[in-house]
């Protein structure tokens, strides 16, 4: 029995590691092909993780993936491929910054009335696909990628002209929120533990928000009925049908719960960095985070630690480029292998999974007969 | 809201540094400039700081002046996308052998998220460092006065504060803005199209519009169009409109929107749209051969007959040159010789820094002596090029 745990507990940790250390070869491989030194890449890109500036950039990227992730695995919880994260952060956090600048509220309050105004726009524009796929058995992944077209290349692409701030700009975007609409930063909490933080670094104070949206999503899906329904209704719908779980709210629920949190992934630049909507606005956010849920199995540990591991590895692509190691393709190259890695490891470890389960089931009724 | 367009044409020299000078007079008199301080720190080589890691290393080589580095940060494509950041990496190039400087080079990632910590890795270790693109104008702007050792330049922005009191000013002490006159070389296209047009009809796609500044492109062209022949037709087109930014990778439908301007009787069409401009040459080549009779496109920003595909070359009638190269170079050169002063400096005409090309021979001898006396009309400000579309 204690081995069986043993065992199980290492297959959990192999798959990880397993996948990291042939995505290292492999990434090894190419940077040796493309006449780059190998040994020296991975080290730089060690030290530069282990600065307390890379580290905040690190944490910065991470943040919005974090979201990102947990707004799709919702839906991927009760298989509900939704793919709209990325037309609903954009839209949300744009209408966010239109109405963020014409407010003039206390500060805490006028934080809150962005976000707000960005999770209730990403659970409209998320609702309208389950409404789709309730109403009328649209398929998701269809209406969420038309909605992405509407939201980015329609909507916001048609409204950006009537809130521009200064026409005479080249990056046009949206009036600049207030003071009190911002986000303070965090620099002084890291500050207590670590050195001063130099180089204009600053951690965002969405970063926080992630940490909340990410133990409230670990609570309702292990700890709640409502999470115990999705689970279930992703499982084995037909069981689930049975057991009394009502498969048309349960879509509405998971597209909606997933829209709210998409609306806060546009909110570090909205709340921290650029405090406006702007051409530059980050946008791809919502299909990385695809790749995070992927990565971090749907757990809210898992995808904390996967979205670091992107953090870090984007924060690398930057130093080996000025330093003239690499170029920014070869951390592209390792994140699709290690993502590519993981899948195929993490079936793996699923397929030995059952079969030892076969073996122990047969072991049990051979015991009782 | 047109102070920016007095600028551009006032003071394409250069600006003195409002910030310490006592000037209250409007930027327009750029022409003495009484504190001929230049801003800049005394050219720092690469420096500073306990936290770089291997940095390039300094030559100790001949070439003329002093040698440092110079942090050239491209937007999302890089070295080797055919267009604007090869441009700038030409003139880096050629500033590294004609100046002996040294260059580190860095692209953002896929979506753009990290331009800010880009600019601070480079500014580390570099003397001067240059965005390649007007999305780095915000981030230059944020970064440069915490690192006030380094100069920093933005392509494509002017790096000005309007609206500031007292005039117009730098939006920072070290950072310059290079913009270009694109209207002008459209214009000269414009003219080059209409010369060579039988139908009198035209052709302009732009890539994004919405933000200004494709507008630039399709303004000048048309009026070079008109100024040969004031009854020309010109149908415009933009693909997507910011801030949707596709227009500007999306040759499939590029190609549609030309095939379907051929057929509408436009003969020559000029497109402002990066990448999507292959697709664009595809259809000239393809209406061409289906119709019977030669239809022409003409490129931008780059020398495009000689970076397309070889069968679509004998199409491009010319390309407008914007020398992002030339732009990079200058600057260079100027922080080497301690000239780099802060604010915006406009490429026109007049210094090269637009034009058109003359690549595949395609221009007769008797429409290039026009454009060129188009071109002498623009420099000593007989003719003035628009800047927006009509109407």
């Amino acid at each position: 029995m204690n081995t069986g745990l043993l065992r199980r507990v290492g297959l959990a940790v192999a798959a990880p590691l397993v996948s990291a250390a042939i995505a290292i070869l492999i990434s090894a491989i190419v940077l040796e092909l493309s006449g780059s030194d190998a040994v020296e890449t991975f080290r730089t890109m060690i030290e530069n993780g282990t600065k307390l500036e890379s580290m905040i950039d690190m944490l910065n990227r991470a943040t919005p993936l974090y979201l990102s992730a947990i707004a799709a695995a919702i839906g991927f919880r009760m298989n509900l491929f939704n793919i709209g994260v990325e037309g609903q952060y954009i839209l949300a956090a744009f209408v966010a910054a239109v109405v963020g600048a014409e407010l003039d509220l206390w500060a805490p309050l006028h934080v809150a009335a962005i976000m707000l105004t960005a999770m209730l726009v990403g659970a409209a524009w998320s609702g309208l696909a389950g409404l789709l796929k309730v109403t009328r058995g649209v398929n998701e992944v269809i209406s969420t990628i038309m909605l992405n077209f509407i939201a980015v290349g329609g909507l916001v692409a048609g409204l950006l002209p009537k809130f521009i701030d200064d026409p005479t700009a080249t990056n046009q975007g949206t009036t600049p929120i207030a003071e009190s609409g911002r986000l303070p930063d965090l620099n002084s909490w890291v500050e207590v533990f670590t050195r001063e933080i130099t180089k204009g670094r600053q951690l965002t104070g969405v970063f926080v928000v992630a940490i909340i949206v990410g133990i409230i999503y670990h609570v309702v899906i292990n700890r709640s009925r409502l999470g115990f329904d999705i689970r279930a209704s992703g499982m084995n719908p037909t069981a689930a049908r049975a057991g009394g779980v009502p498969p048309k709210r349960m879509i509405m629920l998971a597209m909606v719960g997933g829209g709210l949190v998409a609306g806060l992934v546009g909110m570090p630049e909205i709340l921290s960095d650029t405090n406006a909507y702007d051409q530059g606005f980050v946008q791809g956010l919502g299909f990385a985070g695809i790749a995070v849920a992927l990565l971090g199995r749907n757990t809210a540990l898992g995808m904390a630690f996967a979205a670091l591991l992107f953090g870090f590895l984007d924060s690398s692509a930057a130093v080996l480029q000025v330093s003239n190691l690499a170029s920014s393709e070869i951390v592209v190259i390792m994140q699709a292998t290690i993502l590519l890695v993981a899948v195929i490891a993490y079936e793996v470890v699923n397929r030995i999974r059952q079969r030892d389960e076969v073996k122990r089931a047969a072991q049990l009724v051979e015991a009782s007969a | 809201m047109k102070s920016k367009r007095l600028l551009a044409a006032g003071l394409a020299a250069s600006l003195v540094l409002a910030a310490c000078g006592d000037d209250d007079d409007t930027a327009d008199e750029p022409s003495d400039e009484p504190t001929e301080e230049p801003t800049e720190e005394p050219a720092e080589e690469p420096s500073d700081d306990t936290t770089d890691t291997t940095m390039a290393e300094e030559p100790s080589e001949e070439p003329s002046g002093e040698s440092f580095n110079v942090g050239l940060t491209y937007d999302i494509g890089g070295r080797g996308d055919q267009s604007f950041n090869d441009s700038a990496a030409e003139g880096i190039d050629r500033a590294e052998s004609e100046l002996g400087i040294t260059f580190t080079e860095a692209e953002p990632n896929a979506d753009g998220s990290n331009r800010a910590e880009l600019l601070q890795l480079q500014a580390d270790q570099s003397a001067l460092v240059i965005g390649v693109g007007f999305l780095f104008a915000g981030d230059v702007a944020a970064t440069a006065p915490e690192n006030p050792d380094t100069n920093f330049a933005v392509v494509d922005d002017a790096m000005m504060d309007f609206e500031a009191e007292g005039g117009p000013a730098p939006l920072c002490e070290n950072c310059a803005g290079l913009t270009f006159a694109e209207e002008q070389g459209s214009f000269l296209v414009g003219a080059a199209a209409a010369l060579n047009s039988e139908s009198g009809t035209l052709g302009f796609i732009g890539g994004v519009g919405g933000f200004g500044l494709i507008e630039k492109f399709e303004a000048g062209f048309a009026a070079g169009a008109r100024a040969v022949n004031p009854d020309i037709t010109i149908i415009p087109q933009y693909i997507t409109q910011a801030p949707d930014f596709d227009g500007f990778t999306a040759p499939d439908r590029a190609r549609e929107i030309a095939l379907a301007m051929y057929d509408q009787g436009a003969d020559v069409i000029y497109h402002a749209a990066g990448g999507s401009g292959a697709g664009l040459f595809e259809a000239a080549a393809e209406q061409s051969e289906s119709s019977g009779s030669k239809v022409w496109a003409i490129g931008v920003d780059s020398d495009q007959y000689l970076t397309a595909a070889p069968e679509v070359q004998e199409y491009i009638l010319t390309s407008m040159l914007k020398r992002v190269d030339n732009a990079v170079f200058e600057i260079t050169k100027a922080q080497q010789d301690g000239t780099f002063e802060a604010g915006n400096v406009v490429y026109d005409l007049s210094v090269d820094g637009v034009g058109y090309s003359t690549s595949g021979d395609f221009l007769t001898e008797d429409q290039i002596a026009q454009i060129e006396d188009f071109k002498a009309q623009i420099i000593d400000g007989a003719i003035e090029v628009p800047t927006a579309p009509e109407g």
